[in-house]
């Protein structure tokens, strides 16, 4: 057991998916061809002036709503001074002292305890274009399509106290940015980005104790095991009687440790002032209202009415939440009438194993909730048997359609008329005499035998529990 | 006598009837820049060729009636963009750079058809009040050769004056547009801030920038105004305020104008000829019905240093995206932070240096609040002490300079005497509010310019009182021909 207590704030930047960017009419788009999405105003040329893009604020509303936060009244730009060749205009248009959102908070929930980790503040700025460096080393490129992309970053509290916190902040984060559909939040292409500040100090100490900030961390599960690592890192140092040091480190995964990049020292100061171009704005009551009217049911809504109104279990229904898309999967299927707990069971079951282990999401096959819901109904009329309904749902997975058409045409339909499955099992059972005898010997496991036999001949296709009747009749004719 | 003496209006009238045609206004102004401008030296750029067949395109096509700049000869300062005509800030690290876009004013008089005859020498980005601080020419004052136009916007009141072209834009960051003209003998308009557009101007001091009118008559000065003023959805700082017919306004009645004359700009560090011909023209203004009061504007004495560090804040901003990076000068090196100081050590003069060092200084971290946010405390404080004088009063009269045109290099090497230049116009940058400079006689033989300061959006009064004094003062001023050849 650790003497010390772990302290980690989160940075996260979110790129917003509006249509155009942040301050120029250029289209806000990934993957296109390099410098083709750029314009005089984004390049930073001569002269040119940012004109706000209002969907943004909108977004940024949204999010901060969503991660209930207090609205600014009246909030501004600001400049952000630092030469990079990504940073056309040598400055970054940025909030410095009036956020759009303060003081908020999300719920996360680990090892089935909740707790609440504070949002300090939530602002909206500009991306940066991208840079490459060319490997004989003989200079750069650089592709500003980025640059301009609106971008809200989310600056949490010191709240959190296990890196596996911070993990389930980062999910639940992503989460409610998919649910108000502000964000691709793709963390492979960048549209969610995130630093890491961690820091120990001895139980009971109030202050808190130097902080490293983490870079380079490329997935939640990076996040995750670069503060491990550096929890570790700096308990060792503590421990040999060192202090630790206020820096910046790059996680690498190769090694599963960080490494220093810069120090204290090679910190900036990005002289921060108002920027002149972009008047003051007003977010009133009605610009409020409007925005809360357009944010859905979030993922701990769900939640808690997946467990009240649906009777799930609290486990399901958080899993279920996750994504929307699954959760808007599962309710779709709900609402074709399938039982809730048998769809969940589908879901996170057959259903999440086949995607994980194809890299897929629910909407990425072409499955859809009715058939899924279909399917359920099949199994739950005795139409066909759950192992025959797993063939189907193979079908159904990756080529879609109607299971009731896959079973016709595959002929999968259950036998459960009794006089046919009679016929069906008089040779068998013929043939199997001694079985017969040794079940009603007391040796149980014959049955199951017997049984076996048939639905090998059967393909499947008998109703097992008509099966398991008649042989026992038969048996006791014995 | 010169076409360009007779004014926009009877121009135009002429050039609608085909008493006169577009090319000969073109023509005259490009004689006057061959016989004058190699001593002048107004002109960065030329734009001879296309001015020429945009001319002779509308001798045969005819200008429309309501264009009233239709034909009329105009140079641009040369920082305000113009989309295949090379634009350099009179800079080094600008010299080869051609925009790929017309700024808002420029394409607005391009609309109406009015014809770009060149770009126009100014301090380098703006930053000085001589237009020696230009990377590449010192602009003569047309008076006397030995002195400066004024600046920033030097190279535009000298062409006017010289009758080089019939009007120019200019800019005013803290008296670019009136220093020059009062110093060159022309009428300078600083809009509100808000009233012109500033999409397409290279940015100094965003929050003080505005471009104007720089004419020989309040007339002209007005119908350009009306002509560049707007709302523009480039500029989210453009004001939504309709643009008035300003020429409605010329009607030489000002009975009962209520004029206030600071008396800290007729104190201590004004010229005494200077002071002179401004009472001698407010006496004017009351002989007209003008009803005048002292009034006191007790902040302003701490205008130049809170402008400095507001402008020079916002310049170590503005300039710095003159990187190397993508247009302009690059030096090359392998190292990238070799090539940002290599092309910017190269590329920038000493008073740009001067004031990027002074904003990036009063922005660091730890001085702001003692530099920045003071200055910007008492930048409030200047305007509420305008906003006092004008709930009695419709104007605010007084000397546009302290002293009439200095000699080229007498204060080139004294920054801060050459910032005191600018004492009298750059309180008006600060409240955001409109001024005019317009000629009040000779002194020495140099001209003295008559500052008007109006309420925001108040340019009508300003022209209404400008126009009223100027008709009864009987003169625009025109420099000797001989003045101008050595």
């Amino acid at each position: 057991m650790s003497n010390f207590e772990t302290v980690i704030g989160l940075e996260v930047h979110v790129e917003l998916k509006t249509k155009t960017k942040a301050f120029c009419g250029c289209a806000n788009q990934f993957g296109a061809e390099p410098n083709t999405n750029t314009c005089p105003i984004c390049l930073g040329h001569p002269g040119v002036l940012p004109i706000l893009n209002r969907e943004a604020v909108d977004y940024a509303i949204k999010a901060a709503l969503a991660l209930n936060c207090e609205i600014s009244r009246e909030t501004k730009f600001d400049r952000k001074n630092y030469f990079y060749p990504d940073n056309p205009k040598a400055y970054q248009i940025s909030q410095f002292d009036q956020p759009i959102g303060r003081n908020g908070y999300i719920e996360i929930e680990v090892d089935g305890e909740k707790k609440r980790i504070g949002v300090h503040r939530l602002h909206l700025e500009e991306d940066a274009g991208k840079l490459s460096h060319l490997e004989d080393g003989s200079g750069s490129l650089v592709d500003f399509n980025r640059v301009g992309t609106p971008l809200i970053e989310i600056v949490s509290e010191a709240d959190m106290r296990d890196p596996k916190e911070a993990y389930a902040y980062l999910e639940k984060l992503k989460a409610i940015m998919q649910y108000i559909d502000v964000s691709d939040v793709k963390m492979e292409e960048g549209s969610l980005r995130c630093d890491a500040n961690i820091s120990i100090r001895p139980y009971g100490q109030k202050e808190f104790g130097t902080k490293t900030e983490l870079k380079n961390l490329n997935s939640f599960t990076f996040v995750e095991k670069g503060l491990a690592y550096e929890e570790m890192r700096q308990e060792r140092v503590l421990l040999s009687g060192g202090e630790v040091v206020q820096e910046t480190r790059r996680y690498n995964d190769a090694t599963k440790t960080t490494t220093v990049m810069r120090g204290k020292e090679g910190s900036d100061d990005y002289r921060y002032f108002p920027e002149p171009d972009i008047i003051k704005l007003k977010i009133d009551q009605k610009w409020i209202d409007r925005i809360k009217a357009e944010i859905p049911e979030l993922p701990d809504a769900r939640q808690k009415r997946y467990v009240e109104k649906l009777g799930l279990p609290e486990y399901d229904a958080m899993v279920l939440t996750q994504t929307k898309t699954m959760s808007d999967f599962f309710q779709a299927a709900v609402a074709e009438g399938a039982d809730a707990k048998l769809v969940s069971n589908w879901l996170m079951g057959e259903v999440s194993a086949y995607l994980n282990s194809n890299y897929k999401t629910i909407d990425q096959v072409p499955m859809t909730a009715q058939g899924l819901a279909k399917l359920i109904q099949l199994i739950e009329k005795g139409t066909i048997s759950s192992k025959i309904a797993k063939k189907v749902f193979k079908e159904l997975i990756e080529k879609g359609g109607d299971p009731e058409e896959i079973v016709k045409a595959k002929g999968l339909v259950q036998i459960s008329d009794e006089g046919a499955l009679r016929d069906m099992l008089t040779p068998i059972l013929e043939a199997n005499k001694q079985s017969m005898i040794d079940y009603k010997n007391g040796k149980d496991r014959a049955l199951g035998f017997l049984v076996g036999q048939v639905m090998k001949q059967t393909h499947g296709k008998a109703n097992p529990k008509m099966v398991n009747k008649i042989i026992i009749d038969e048996i006791n004719k014995l | 006598m010169p076409l360009f003496e007779e004014g926009l209006v009877s121009l135009s009238q002429k050039l609608h009837n085909k008493e006169i045609k577009a090319s000969d206004l073109v023509d005259e102004a490009f004689a006057r820049i061959h016989e004058v401008d190699g001593d002048v030296k107004a002109f960065l750029t030329l734009n001879e060729e296309a001015a020429r067949s945009e001319a002779k395109a509308l001798d045969e096509n005819g200008t429309a009636e309501e264009a009233i700049l239709s034909g009329m000869p105009i140079g641009i300062k040369d920082n305000m963009v113009t989309k295949g005509l090379k634009t350099t800030c009179a800079s080094h690290i600008l010299e080869n750079y051609d925009p790929l876009y017309d700024a808002t004013v420029v394409d607005k008089v391009k609309t109406q058809k009015a014809i770009t005859i060149g770009k126009l020498n100014m301090d380098e980005f703006a930053m000085g009040s001589s237009t020696e601080t230009s990377s590449f020419a010192i602009t003569k004052n047309p008076w006397d050769l030995e002195r400066v136009p004024g600046g920033s916007s030097g190279g535009s009141a000298a062409a006017v004056a010289a009758g080089e072209v019939l009007f120019a834009l200019g800019t005013d960051t803290g008296g670019s547009i009136r220093q020059p003209s009062a110093f060159c003998g022309v009428v300078g308009m600083k809009p509100t801030y808000g009233r012109v557009s500033r999409y397409g101007l290279v940015a100094f001091a965003s929050s003080l920038d505005q471009a104007g009118p720089i004419t020989r008559t309040v007339e002209d000065n007005a119908y350009l105004l009306e002509a560049i003023a707007g709302l523009d959805r480039h500029d989210s700082t453009s004001a939504d305020v309709p643009v008035p017919h300003y020429a409605a306004e010329l009607t030489g009645d000002i009975e009962g104008l209520r004029v206030a004359v600071p008396k800290e700009y007729l104190g201590a560090g004004i010229d005494e000829s200077v002071k002179g011909k401004i009472r001698t023209a407010i006496k004017q203004l009351e002989s007209l019905g003008a009803i005048v009061d002292e009034v006191s504007l007790p902040h302003s004495k701490y205008a130049v240093p809170a402008y400095y560090i507001i402008a020079s804040s916002e310049a170590s901003a503005n300039l710095a995206r003159f990187d190397g990076v993508r247009y302009g000068v690059r030096a090359e090196t392998n190292d990238l932070i070799e090539m940002y100081k290599k092309s910017r050590s190269e590329g920038f003069g000493d008073e740009v240096k001067r004031r990027i060092m002074l904003g990036t200084f009063a922005l660091s971290s730890g001085y702001y609040d003692a530099y920045y946010k003071k200055a910007q405390q008492v930048r409030t404080l200047i305007k509420q002490d305008f906003e006092k004088v004008f709930q009695n009063h419709d104007l605010i009269v007084g000397p546009t300079t302290p002293t009439p045109a200095f000699k080229i290099g007498e204060n080139i090497d004294d920054p801060l005497t050459m910032y005191a230049n600018d004492l009298l116009t750059i309180p008006v940058n600060l409240a955001g509010i409109p001024a005019i400079s317009l000629p009040c006689g000779l002194a020495g033989g140099l001209p003295v310019g008559l500052q008007m300061i109006g309420r925001p959006f108040g340019e009508e009064t300003l022209y209404r009182a400008a126009h009223a004094y100027e008709q009864t003062a009987g003169f625009t001023l025109t420099p000797a021909k001989g003045a101008m050849n050595q």
